[in-house]
Protein backbone atom coordinates (compact mmCIF):
# COMPACT_ATOMS: atom_id res chain seq x y z
CA UNK A 1 0.00 0.00 0.00
CA UNK A 2 2.75 2.44 0.94
CA UNK A 3 4.21 4.26 -2.05
CA UNK A 4 7.84 5.31 -2.26
CA UNK A 5 8.34 8.80 -0.83
CA UNK A 6 8.40 11.64 -3.38
CA UNK A 7 10.49 13.80 -1.10
CA UNK A 8 12.22 13.38 2.24
CA UNK A 9 13.68 15.99 4.53
CA UNK A 10 14.45 16.65 8.16
CA UNK A 11 13.00 19.33 10.41
CA UNK A 12 15.48 19.99 13.23
CA UNK A 13 14.21 20.44 16.79
CA UNK A 14 12.94 23.91 17.70
CA UNK A 15 12.15 24.87 14.10
CA UNK A 16 9.12 25.43 11.88
CA UNK A 17 7.88 24.94 8.34
CA UNK A 18 4.71 25.28 6.30
CA UNK A 19 3.71 23.49 3.12
CA UNK A 20 0.66 23.04 0.96
CA UNK A 21 -0.27 19.40 0.58
CA UNK A 22 -2.59 18.42 -2.23
CA UNK A 23 -5.50 16.05 -1.89
CA UNK A 24 -4.15 12.51 -2.22
CA UNK A 25 -0.70 13.21 -0.78
CA UNK A 26 0.66 11.78 2.45
CA UNK A 27 2.83 13.27 5.16
CA UNK A 28 4.82 10.83 7.30
CA UNK A 29 6.62 12.15 10.35
CA UNK A 30 9.19 9.95 12.09
CA UNK A 31 10.69 10.76 15.48
CA UNK A 32 14.43 10.38 15.83
CA UNK A 33 14.43 10.72 19.60
CA UNK A 34 12.22 9.96 22.59
CA UNK A 35 9.77 12.66 23.70
CA UNK A 36 9.60 14.41 20.34
CA UNK A 37 6.75 16.85 19.72
CA UNK A 38 5.34 18.32 16.53
CA UNK A 39 2.83 21.17 16.69
CA UNK A 40 0.41 21.07 13.75
CA UNK A 41 -2.23 23.41 12.31
CA UNK A 42 -4.23 23.09 9.06
CA UNK A 43 -5.88 25.73 6.86
CA UNK A 44 -7.75 25.56 3.55
CA UNK A 45 -5.57 27.40 0.99
CA UNK A 46 -8.74 28.25 -1.02
CA UNK A 47 -10.32 29.90 2.01
CA UNK A 48 -7.93 30.57 4.87
CA UNK A 49 -10.86 31.14 7.22
CA UNK A 50 -11.47 27.38 7.11
CA UNK A 51 -9.10 25.79 9.60
CA UNK A 52 -8.40 22.86 11.87
CA UNK A 53 -11.06 22.70 14.56
CA UNK A 54 -10.04 20.42 17.41
CA UNK A 55 -13.33 20.66 19.35
CA UNK A 56 -15.27 19.49 16.28
CA UNK A 57 -12.61 16.82 15.62
CA UNK A 58 -12.85 15.46 19.16
CA UNK A 59 -16.58 15.56 19.69
CA UNK A 60 -17.61 14.05 16.37
CA UNK A 61 -15.32 11.07 16.97
CA UNK A 62 -16.02 10.91 20.74
CA UNK A 63 -12.32 10.99 21.49
CA UNK A 64 -9.80 12.96 23.51
CA UNK A 65 -6.73 11.37 21.89
CA UNK A 66 -6.07 11.09 18.16
CA UNK A 67 -4.64 8.01 16.47
CA UNK A 68 -4.94 5.71 13.44
CA UNK A 69 -8.50 5.66 12.10
CA UNK A 70 -9.25 9.22 13.20
CA UNK A 71 -9.74 12.21 10.91
CA UNK A 72 -8.76 15.87 11.37
CA UNK A 73 -11.76 18.12 10.76
CA UNK A 74 -12.09 21.73 9.68
CA UNK A 75 -14.68 24.04 11.18
CA UNK A 76 -16.66 23.57 7.94
CA UNK A 77 -17.40 19.90 8.60
CA UNK A 78 -14.78 18.64 6.15
CA UNK A 79 -11.82 16.31 6.61
CA UNK A 80 -8.40 17.84 6.02
CA UNK A 81 -6.57 14.59 6.69
CA UNK A 82 -7.00 11.03 7.91
CA UNK A 83 -4.51 9.31 10.21
CA UNK A 84 -3.77 6.19 8.15
CA UNK A 85 -0.81 4.89 10.13
CA UNK A 86 0.31 5.46 13.70
CA UNK A 87 2.88 3.72 15.89
CA UNK A 88 2.01 5.74 19.00
CA UNK A 89 -1.70 5.22 19.72
CA UNK A 90 -2.14 8.69 21.19
CA UNK A 91 -1.47 12.22 19.98
CA UNK A 92 -2.26 15.15 22.27
CA UNK A 93 -5.25 17.37 21.52
CA UNK A 94 -5.20 19.56 24.62
CA UNK A 95 -1.68 20.72 25.58
CA UNK A 96 -1.62 23.77 23.32
CA UNK A 97 1.53 25.65 22.56
CA UNK A 98 4.75 26.72 24.27
CA UNK A 99 4.44 30.48 25.02
CA UNK A 100 7.45 32.80 25.33
CA UNK A 101 6.94 33.22 29.11
CA UNK A 102 7.08 29.43 29.59
CA UNK A 103 10.82 29.38 28.89
CA UNK A 104 11.81 31.10 32.14
CA UNK A 105 8.90 29.60 34.08
CA UNK A 106 10.18 26.12 33.19
CA UNK A 107 13.78 27.02 33.98
CA UNK A 108 14.74 26.90 30.30
CA UNK A 109 17.23 29.72 29.78
CA UNK A 110 16.11 31.71 26.72
CA UNK A 111 18.89 31.73 24.13
CA UNK A 112 18.91 34.33 21.34
CA UNK A 113 19.85 33.85 17.72
CA UNK A 114 22.90 36.06 18.32
CA UNK A 115 24.08 33.67 21.03
CA UNK A 116 23.37 30.31 19.44
CA UNK A 117 22.39 30.92 15.80
CA UNK A 118 19.89 28.27 14.78
CA UNK A 119 20.08 26.54 18.16
CA UNK A 120 18.12 29.39 19.74
CA UNK A 121 15.08 28.69 21.93
CA UNK A 122 12.09 29.18 19.64
CA UNK A 123 8.63 28.81 21.12
CA UNK A 124 5.72 27.13 19.35
CA UNK A 125 3.79 30.40 19.67
CA UNK A 126 6.42 32.40 17.77
CA UNK A 127 7.00 29.55 15.30
CA UNK A 128 3.34 29.57 14.27
CA UNK A 129 3.23 33.39 14.12
CA UNK A 130 6.12 33.36 11.62
CA UNK A 131 4.46 30.75 9.39
CA UNK A 132 1.00 32.36 9.70
CA UNK A 133 2.38 35.73 8.60
CA UNK A 134 3.53 34.21 5.29
CA UNK A 135 -0.13 33.77 4.34
CA UNK A 136 -1.40 37.09 5.67
CA UNK A 137 -2.54 35.49 8.94
CA UNK A 138 -1.78 36.44 12.53
CA UNK A 139 -2.63 36.02 16.20
CA UNK A 140 -6.38 35.95 15.53
CA UNK A 141 -5.88 32.98 13.23
CA UNK A 142 -3.89 30.78 15.60
CA UNK A 143 -6.34 27.96 16.28
CA UNK A 144 -5.87 25.28 18.94
CA UNK A 145 -3.08 23.03 17.67
CA UNK A 146 -2.45 19.33 17.71
CA UNK A 147 0.72 18.03 19.42
CA UNK A 148 1.78 14.96 17.46
CA UNK A 149 3.91 12.37 19.34
CA UNK A 150 2.87 13.74 22.78
CA UNK A 151 0.47 12.19 25.27
CA UNK A 152 -1.45 14.06 27.97
CA UNK A 153 -3.93 11.92 29.88
CA UNK A 154 -6.87 12.90 32.06
CA UNK A 155 -7.83 10.84 35.09
CA UNK A 156 -11.44 10.28 36.18
CA UNK A 157 -11.43 13.57 38.11
CA UNK A 158 -10.15 15.45 35.07
CA UNK A 159 -6.57 15.96 36.32
CA UNK A 160 -4.08 16.16 33.44
CA UNK A 161 -0.86 14.18 33.32
CA UNK A 162 1.94 14.41 30.71
CA UNK A 163 3.30 10.95 29.89
CA UNK A 164 7.08 10.91 29.49
CA UNK A 165 8.71 8.46 27.07
CA UNK A 166 5.44 7.93 25.17
CA UNK A 167 7.31 8.66 21.94
CA UNK A 168 10.26 6.40 21.20
CA UNK A 169 12.91 6.73 18.46
CA UNK A 170 11.60 5.47 15.12
CA UNK A 171 7.90 5.98 15.92
CA UNK A 172 6.00 7.41 12.95
CA UNK A 173 2.58 8.77 12.03
CA UNK A 174 1.10 9.24 8.54
CA UNK A 175 -1.54 11.75 7.52
CA UNK A 176 -3.35 11.26 4.21
CA UNK A 177 -4.77 14.53 2.90
CA UNK A 178 -8.40 14.40 1.79
CA UNK A 179 -8.44 17.98 0.43
CA UNK A 180 -5.76 20.54 -0.42
CA UNK A 181 -4.39 21.72 2.91
CA UNK A 182 -1.96 24.34 4.12
CA UNK A 183 -0.03 22.64 6.92
CA UNK A 184 1.94 24.53 9.58
CA UNK A 185 4.46 22.49 11.57
CA UNK A 186 6.88 23.17 14.39
CA UNK A 187 9.22 20.97 16.39
CA UNK A 188 9.24 23.16 19.50
CA UNK A 189 8.86 21.35 22.82
CA UNK A 190 5.51 20.43 24.32
CA UNK A 191 4.64 22.98 27.02
CA UNK A 192 4.38 20.21 29.63
CA UNK A 193 7.71 18.58 28.69
CA UNK A 194 9.60 18.14 32.00
CA UNK A 195 13.09 18.25 30.42
CA UNK A 196 15.58 20.23 32.50
CA UNK A 197 16.89 22.11 29.45
CA UNK A 198 15.10 23.26 26.28
CA UNK A 199 14.97 20.03 24.25
CA UNK A 200 15.77 20.04 20.51
CA UNK A 201 14.26 16.96 18.94
CA UNK A 202 13.80 16.90 15.19
CA UNK A 203 11.64 14.72 12.98
CA UNK A 204 12.13 13.13 9.57
CA UNK A 205 9.52 14.12 7.01
CA UNK A 206 8.47 12.02 4.01
CA UNK A 207 5.93 13.13 1.40
CA UNK A 208 4.16 10.51 -0.72
CA UNK A 209 0.97 9.79 -2.59
CA UNK A 210 -2.00 7.58 -1.72
CA UNK A 211 -4.89 5.95 -3.55
CA UNK A 212 -8.21 7.75 -3.02
CA UNK A 213 -10.05 6.22 -0.05
CA UNK A 214 -12.98 3.91 -0.75
CA UNK A 215 -15.96 3.18 1.48
CA UNK A 216 -13.96 0.25 2.90
CA UNK A 217 -11.25 2.60 4.16
CA UNK A 218 -10.60 2.16 7.90
CA UNK A 219 -10.87 5.91 8.52
CA UNK A 220 -14.13 6.07 6.57
CA UNK A 221 -15.56 3.13 8.53
CA UNK A 222 -14.20 3.91 11.99
CA UNK A 223 -17.29 5.94 12.89
CA UNK A 224 -20.55 6.81 11.08
CA UNK A 225 -19.61 10.47 11.57
CA UNK A 226 -16.51 9.98 9.42
CA UNK A 227 -18.61 8.58 6.55
CA UNK A 228 -20.57 11.85 6.71
CA UNK A 229 -17.33 13.84 6.86
CA UNK A 230 -16.14 12.12 3.69
CA UNK A 231 -19.58 12.85 2.17
CA UNK A 232 -18.99 16.56 2.89
CA UNK A 233 -15.59 16.32 1.17
CA UNK A 234 -17.24 14.66 -1.84
CA UNK A 235 -19.63 17.60 -2.12
CA UNK A 236 -16.72 20.03 -1.75
CA UNK A 237 -14.82 18.34 -4.56
CA UNK A 238 -17.97 18.60 -6.72
CA UNK A 239 -17.67 22.34 -6.22
CA UNK A 240 -20.22 22.96 -3.43
CA UNK B 1 -16.27 22.46 43.59
CA UNK B 2 -19.55 23.93 44.81
CA UNK B 3 -19.22 27.48 46.11
CA UNK B 4 -22.27 29.69 46.58
CA UNK B 5 -22.23 33.42 45.95
CA UNK B 6 -22.98 36.12 48.48
CA UNK B 7 -24.07 38.56 45.76
CA UNK B 8 -27.75 39.51 45.71
CA UNK B 9 -29.60 39.84 42.40
CA UNK B 10 -31.38 43.02 43.56
CA UNK B 11 -27.99 44.75 43.78
CA UNK B 12 -26.91 43.83 40.24
CA UNK B 13 -26.00 46.61 37.79
CA UNK B 14 -27.78 44.76 35.00
CA UNK B 15 -29.97 41.70 34.50
CA UNK B 16 -30.51 40.33 30.99
CA UNK B 17 -32.52 37.29 29.97
CA UNK B 18 -31.23 35.53 26.84
CA UNK B 19 -33.60 33.13 25.15
CA UNK B 20 -32.38 29.90 23.59
CA UNK B 21 -31.02 30.58 20.11
CA UNK B 22 -30.32 34.23 20.96
CA UNK B 23 -26.96 35.81 21.71
CA UNK B 24 -25.44 38.38 24.04
CA UNK B 25 -22.42 40.57 23.44
CA UNK B 26 -21.20 43.15 25.94
CA UNK B 27 -18.32 44.39 28.04
CA UNK B 28 -17.48 43.34 31.59
CA UNK B 29 -15.05 45.74 33.24
CA UNK B 30 -12.10 44.69 35.37
CA UNK B 31 -13.37 43.97 38.88
CA UNK B 32 -16.98 43.43 37.83
CA UNK B 33 -18.65 40.07 38.40
CA UNK B 34 -20.65 38.19 35.76
CA UNK B 35 -23.14 35.48 36.75
CA UNK B 36 -24.63 33.10 34.20
CA UNK B 37 -27.84 31.60 35.57
CA UNK B 38 -29.42 28.45 34.15
CA UNK B 39 -33.08 29.41 34.63
CA UNK B 40 -34.77 26.13 33.76
CA UNK B 41 -31.89 23.65 33.93
CA UNK B 42 -29.73 21.57 31.56
CA UNK B 43 -29.00 24.48 29.25
CA UNK B 44 -25.62 25.17 27.61
CA UNK B 45 -24.20 28.71 27.45
CA UNK B 46 -21.51 28.72 24.73
CA UNK B 47 -19.17 31.51 25.75
CA UNK B 48 -16.15 33.34 24.34
CA UNK B 49 -14.12 36.16 25.94
CA UNK B 50 -11.90 38.76 24.29
CA UNK B 51 -9.61 41.36 25.80
CA UNK B 52 -11.46 44.66 25.32
CA UNK B 53 -8.13 46.47 24.71
CA UNK B 54 -6.89 44.05 22.06
CA UNK B 55 -9.43 41.56 20.74
CA UNK B 56 -6.70 39.43 19.15
CA UNK B 57 -6.03 38.28 22.73
CA UNK B 58 -8.86 35.96 23.70
CA UNK B 59 -9.95 33.08 25.87
CA UNK B 60 -7.90 29.97 25.13
CA UNK B 61 -9.29 26.60 26.16
CA UNK B 62 -5.93 24.86 25.72
CA UNK B 63 -3.96 27.38 27.75
CA UNK B 64 -6.66 27.30 30.45
CA UNK B 65 -6.78 23.54 30.94
CA UNK B 66 -3.00 23.12 30.69
CA UNK B 67 -2.22 25.85 33.21
CA UNK B 68 -4.75 24.53 35.76
CA UNK B 69 -3.76 20.91 35.03
CA UNK B 70 -7.39 19.84 34.73
CA UNK B 71 -9.94 19.55 31.92
CA UNK B 72 -13.08 20.79 33.71
CA UNK B 73 -13.85 24.31 34.84
CA UNK B 74 -15.28 25.09 38.26
CA UNK B 75 -14.92 27.59 41.13
CA UNK B 76 -11.25 28.60 41.38
CA UNK B 77 -10.54 28.08 37.67
CA UNK B 78 -8.67 30.91 36.01
CA UNK B 79 -9.70 31.57 32.42
CA UNK B 80 -6.42 32.08 30.55
CA UNK B 81 -5.92 34.08 27.35
CA UNK B 82 -4.14 33.06 24.17
CA UNK B 83 -1.18 35.09 25.50
CA UNK B 84 -1.15 33.32 28.87
CA UNK B 85 -2.80 36.03 30.99
CA UNK B 86 -5.70 35.57 33.40
CA UNK B 87 -8.86 37.09 31.93
CA UNK B 88 -11.41 36.05 34.57
CA UNK B 89 -11.52 33.85 37.68
CA UNK B 90 -14.49 31.63 38.54
CA UNK B 91 -15.54 32.68 42.03
CA UNK B 92 -18.78 30.75 42.56
CA UNK B 93 -20.32 27.66 41.00
CA UNK B 94 -23.39 25.73 42.08
CA UNK B 95 -23.23 23.33 39.11
CA UNK B 96 -19.76 21.90 39.82
CA UNK B 97 -18.33 21.20 36.40
CA UNK B 98 -18.27 22.95 33.02
CA UNK B 99 -16.87 21.80 29.67
CA UNK B 100 -14.34 23.59 27.50
CA UNK B 101 -13.28 20.76 25.15
CA UNK B 102 -16.45 20.07 23.17
CA UNK B 103 -16.71 23.37 21.32
CA UNK B 104 -19.89 24.87 19.93
CA UNK B 105 -22.52 23.34 17.71
CA UNK B 106 -22.41 24.53 14.12
CA UNK B 107 -24.41 23.97 10.98
CA UNK B 108 -21.35 22.25 9.49
CA UNK B 109 -20.52 20.03 12.47
CA UNK B 110 -24.20 19.06 12.75
CA UNK B 111 -23.92 17.53 9.26
CA UNK B 112 -21.11 15.30 10.54
CA UNK B 113 -22.54 14.49 13.94
CA UNK B 114 -26.16 13.89 12.92
CA UNK B 115 -27.05 14.13 9.21
CA UNK B 116 -26.10 16.18 6.15
CA UNK B 117 -29.75 17.20 5.87
CA UNK B 118 -29.65 18.88 9.33
CA UNK B 119 -27.41 21.63 7.96
CA UNK B 120 -30.20 24.19 8.01
CA UNK B 121 -30.89 24.00 11.76
CA UNK B 122 -29.89 26.94 13.97
CA UNK B 123 -26.59 26.61 15.81
CA UNK B 124 -24.29 28.40 18.24
CA UNK B 125 -21.72 29.29 15.61
CA UNK B 126 -24.39 30.86 13.37
CA UNK B 127 -25.69 32.66 16.45
CA UNK B 128 -22.21 34.14 17.08
CA UNK B 129 -21.95 35.11 13.38
CA UNK B 130 -25.22 37.05 13.77
CA UNK B 131 -23.87 38.74 16.91
CA UNK B 132 -20.63 39.92 15.30
CA UNK B 133 -22.50 41.01 12.17
CA UNK B 134 -24.95 43.04 14.26
CA UNK B 135 -22.18 44.58 16.37
CA UNK B 136 -19.32 45.73 14.13
CA UNK B 137 -18.27 48.13 16.92
CA UNK B 138 -16.46 45.24 18.64
CA UNK B 139 -14.26 44.59 15.59
CA UNK B 140 -14.79 40.83 15.64
CA UNK B 141 -14.92 38.58 12.57
CA UNK B 142 -15.08 34.88 11.83
CA UNK B 143 -11.37 34.42 12.56
CA UNK B 144 -12.05 35.44 16.17
CA UNK B 145 -14.66 32.72 16.67
CA UNK B 146 -12.70 29.95 18.32
CA UNK B 147 -12.64 27.30 20.98
CA UNK B 148 -15.19 28.21 23.66
CA UNK B 149 -16.52 27.32 27.10
CA UNK B 150 -19.77 25.36 27.42
CA UNK B 151 -21.06 26.50 30.77
CA UNK B 152 -23.37 23.89 32.35
CA UNK B 153 -22.37 21.15 29.87
CA UNK B 154 -21.03 17.80 31.06
CA UNK B 155 -18.47 16.20 28.71
CA UNK B 156 -16.46 13.62 30.68
CA UNK B 157 -13.03 12.52 29.46
CA UNK B 158 -12.12 8.92 30.24
CA UNK B 159 -8.67 7.75 31.36
CA UNK B 160 -8.24 5.76 28.13
CA UNK B 161 -8.80 8.85 26.00
CA UNK B 162 -12.52 8.73 25.25
CA UNK B 163 -14.87 11.70 25.22
CA UNK B 164 -18.50 11.19 26.22
CA UNK B 165 -21.53 13.45 26.27
CA UNK B 166 -23.56 12.87 29.40
CA UNK B 167 -26.87 14.23 30.55
CA UNK B 168 -26.51 17.67 32.00
CA UNK B 169 -25.69 17.98 35.69
CA UNK B 170 -27.20 21.43 35.85
CA UNK B 171 -30.69 22.15 37.18
CA UNK B 172 -33.07 25.13 37.43
CA UNK B 173 -31.40 27.98 39.32
CA UNK B 174 -27.81 26.67 39.06
CA UNK B 175 -25.26 29.35 38.26
CA UNK B 176 -21.60 30.08 37.68
CA UNK B 177 -20.00 33.39 38.60
CA UNK B 178 -16.72 34.96 37.55
CA UNK B 179 -14.83 38.16 38.27
CA UNK B 180 -13.07 39.94 35.40
CA UNK B 181 -9.31 40.43 35.88
CA UNK B 182 -9.17 42.71 32.81
CA UNK B 183 -11.78 44.51 30.71
CA UNK B 184 -13.35 41.77 28.60
CA UNK B 185 -15.91 41.44 25.83
CA UNK B 186 -18.21 38.51 26.51
CA UNK B 187 -19.95 36.77 23.60
CA UNK B 188 -22.54 34.14 24.48
CA UNK B 189 -24.74 31.92 22.36
CA UNK B 190 -27.56 30.40 24.35
CA UNK B 191 -27.42 27.01 22.65
CA UNK B 192 -30.29 26.15 20.27
CA UNK B 193 -29.21 22.51 19.73
CA UNK B 194 -32.19 20.16 19.19
CA UNK B 195 -30.27 16.98 18.36
CA UNK B 196 -28.45 16.35 21.62
CA UNK B 197 -29.68 15.23 25.04
CA UNK B 198 -27.41 17.81 26.72
CA UNK B 199 -30.40 20.11 27.12
CA UNK B 200 -33.13 17.48 27.10
CA UNK B 201 -34.02 18.47 23.49
CA UNK B 202 -35.62 21.55 25.05
CA UNK B 203 -33.41 24.64 24.95
CA UNK B 204 -34.41 27.21 27.58
CA UNK B 205 -33.50 30.78 28.63
CA UNK B 206 -30.52 31.88 30.70
CA UNK B 207 -30.05 35.09 32.68
CA UNK B 208 -26.89 37.21 32.83
CA UNK B 209 -26.28 39.37 35.89
CA UNK B 210 -23.44 41.84 36.31
CA UNK B 211 -22.34 43.41 39.61
CA UNK B 212 -20.03 46.38 39.96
Amino acid sequence: MKSEPCYTTHLPGGHHWSLRLRRGTTLTLTAQEANSNVGLLCYNPENLLERLNLPDTLKCQHTFKLTQGHCLYSDMGRIFASITHDDLGWHDSVGGNLLPQHLLAKGWQPVSYQQAHNDWTRTGFDAFLVELAKYGLGRRDMAANLNLFSRVESDDEGKLHYVSNHCQPGNSVTLRFEMDTLVLLHTCPHPLDPATDYPRRGVDIALGTAEPPTEDDPCYRSRPENARGFANNRLYHLGL
Amino acid sequence: MIIESILRPENALSRTTVNAGDHYIGTVKQGQTLRILDLEGNQAADTLFFSADDTAERYSAMDTVREQGAVYLTAGSKLISSEGRTMLTLTADTCGRHDTLGGACASESNTVRYDLEKRHMHSCRDNWMQAIANHPEYGLSKRDITHNINFFMNVPVTADGGLTFEDGISAPGKYVEMVAEMDVIVLISNCPQLNNPCNGYNPTPIELLIWG
